[in-house]
């Protein structure tokens, strides 16, 4: 049995704290008012600053005093945004990265894969992110929609569906029947539910396994549950989507949205597996994890990072070509104000890793999968950053405490749940009918010592 | 070389044949050659052959059609002839980029594969009307062929091969 040691739980808990006093003082600071927030602005202007000055200069010089206000306003709720969206990136970043290992869990109980069997302890306590996420996550949502806390969505704010109303906005409403405030929160609580639901269930069963002694009417169970989680998962996975992430930009529409989040989140998921994985592994928790296991979670790692960029480009190229202006203004925004970290992530998310993980014996060693791994997961942040924040903060966005403090109260809630959740399990599956399978798995090519199969078959 | 005289010992079972090639090979014996019907998993290991470093030609080879392409497609939208076909931007490459990476994408592949299966072809030295350099038609079938050179030392390799499991040890001339 693994042991949850102290001075992890002391570092993530400590994680935690500094995460949450960062986020209460990004909270803090962010402007009440417009008054404020004008004062905020000119302030920064005076530095120097280029977005600020763009605005101070515009608002002042040329527009009429009606539009103005509306400016003001409109830069007010952006600036109260920040702290919120801070939080929301690195949230739906977690708790996206905690659902696809579960995904990805489901796919290789579905697909009987033999060589990931001694891994599915590791799986299993990384999905356990996703209850405290969910909690979060839930929270976000009620006080999004029902107690109208922040202006994340813009097509939440009042007035929207009203025609007699200066917020009135023809083109929401026109997709009113899947974009109101009581149909979001439902199916935001339901996806929840659904996810949960199935995590609580395999986690309880796949350690009903370890003793089942049933003619393997448990691993048939849990196979079973697994393709009908996949199923829930693709349709669960493409509406949410739509609702937490394209619904920020409700004019825009894109049809592989769904699968470019899933792609971003899939070989995010994977990488944290694999990260997972080296750091138990170094500790010996998982003797029967060797080389090859590693090998090919880089595999993967490597070849959804390709996927990613397909779809990446896919996306983006076929709106360029096409050039329509309300596909378009997604990306002119995007390329406008988020120069630096939209064409970074390219590099990050792609190049790097595609020329790091292309080796074979690179594969192999933790030491590069883990410098793959830190910037392919610094690579899909800053994908949900440049997702989400145009449309919450526009070019009001910064990288600063509000953004960091967020990203460490994750991490430190991620270290809590997966390994407190690792130690309360046996690491080693053994119900599993492919157990043998997978502890004497060996990749071909990778001859470490101690590593060479003797068996032939 | 001396002597032009070679052992050929028969298999008929990969496991048998990977175990004779560990105990020849522990012997110090030079294996020239193991013919088999179908691929047995581990033993070029067995016989120390070094890796094959075709996967690092074929990078090079998607790099060279990589660079085929960026300076094809720069050279005839760009530079010989830039018209405006459809409002897309042909003042430099970088700004049409995103229409060339298809062609980009596929010319690498392009080179990469093709070229990669021509130095297959070349290495092993096979091509349409080659002659078949098979020393006996049933390897291809159900035999396994270990081919080992004899230096005087006939009696000791036929009596180590018997022992290795083999159903059939010849020898004979090569020229």
């Amino acid at each position: 049995m693994y042991q949850f040691s102290g001075k992890l739980k002391m570092l993530s808990l400590a994680l935690i704290i500094i995460g949450a006093l960062g986020i209460g003082f990004s909270f803090f600071s962010a402007p009440k008012t417009i008054e404020e927030s004008k004062e905020m602005i000119a302030d920064q202007a005076s530095h120097g600053d280029s977005h600020g000055s763009e605005h101070a200069t515009g608002a002042a010089n040329s527009h009429d005093s009606q539009h103005d206000a509306k400016h003001d306003e409109h830069v007010f709720h952006q600036m109260q945004n920040k702290p919120w969206s801070a939080l929301y990136v690195s949230l739906i970043f977690f708790l996206g990265i905690s659902l696809l290992v579960l995904a990805f869990y489901a796919s290789q109980r579905v697909a009987q894969s033999g060589w990931s069997v001694v891994l599915f302890r590791v799986m299993e306590a990384i999905t356990a992110n996703l209850i405290p996420t969910s909690i979060i996550m839930l929270l976000v949502i009620l006080s999004a929609s029902v107690l109208h806390w922040n202006h994340l969505f813009s097509w939440m704010a009042e007035g929207t569906f009203d025609p007699s109303s200066e917020n009135y906005d023809a083109i929401v409403d026109g997709k009113s029947w899947w974009m109101n405030v009581p149909g979001w929160t439902i199916r935001g609580i339901v996806y929840l539910l659904l996810w949960n639901t199935y995590r609580w269930f395999i986690r309880k069963n796949s350690i009903a396994e370890d003793t089942a002694n049933d003619y393997n009417k448990t691993y048939k169970k849990n196979y079973h549950a697994s393709v009908i989680f996949l199923v829930v998962f693709m349709l669960t996975e493409s509406m949410m989507s739509w609702d937490w992430i394209m619904g920020l930009d409700p004019h825009w529409f894109s049809t592989l949205f769904g699968w470019y989040v899933l792609a971003s989140l899939l070989v995010s998921a994977l990488t944290v597996i694999a990260f997972v994985t080296i750091y138990l592994r170094s500790k010996g928790a998982l003797p029967s994890v060797n080389d090859s296991h590693i090998h090919d979670l880089a595999k993967f790692m490597f070849g959804f990072s390709v996927f990613w960029t397909y779809l990446w480009f896919s996306q983006f190229m076929l709106i360029w070509y096409a050039d329509i202006p309300e596909e378009t203004t997604y990306f002119v925004a995007r390329f406008n104000e988020y120069k630096m970290p939209f064409l970074a992530m390219v590099v990050m998310n792609f190049v790097f890793p595609i020329l790091l993980l292309i080796n074979s014996d690179f594969k192999s060693k933790p030491w590069f999968v883990i410098i793959g791994g830190i910037v392919i997961l610094a690579g899909h942040y800053v994908d949900f950053f440049v997702m989400i924040m145009p449309g919450t903060v526009g070019s009001l966005w910064s990288f600063g405490i509000a953004e960091l403090s967020s990203i460490l109260f994750f991490i430190g809630i991620f270290i809590f749940a997966v390994f407190s959740s690792f130690a309360k399990a046996n690491p080693i599956p053994t119900g599993n009918p492919f157990l043998k399978e997978s502890e004497n798995f060996h990749y071909f090519n990778i001859e470490h010592e101690g590593e060479e199969s003797t068996d032939h078959h | 070389m001396g002597s032009s005289k070679v052992i050929h010992a028969f298999y008929n079972d990969d496991e048998v044949l990977l175990d004779a090639v560990k105990t020849v090979k522990a012997a110090h014996h030079h294996i020239e050659e193991v013919f088999c019907p179908f691929p047995v998993h581990g033993l070029d290991k067995a016989m120390g052959l070094a890796p094959t470093r075709i996967a690092i030609t074929a990078f090079m080879y998607g790099i060279t059609g990589l660079s085929v392409a960026i300076w094809m497609t720069n050279y005839m939208m760009i530079q010989d002839w830039p018209q405006d076909i459809g409002g897309k931007p042909s003042f430099s490459w970088l700004e049409n980029m995103p229409a060339f990476v298809p062609i980009m994408f596929e010319l690498t592949v392009f080179f990469a594969a093709h070229l990669m299966v021509i130095t297959f072809y070349m290495r092993s030295k096979i091509w349409p009307f080659k002659k078949a350099e098979n020393p006996d038609p049933r390897t291809t079938d159900d035999h396994f062929l270990m081919e080992i050179h004899v230096h005087n030392n006939e009696e000791e390799l036929t009596a180590l091969l018997a022992k290795t499991g083999a159903v059939e040890i010849n020898v004979v001339e090569k020229h």
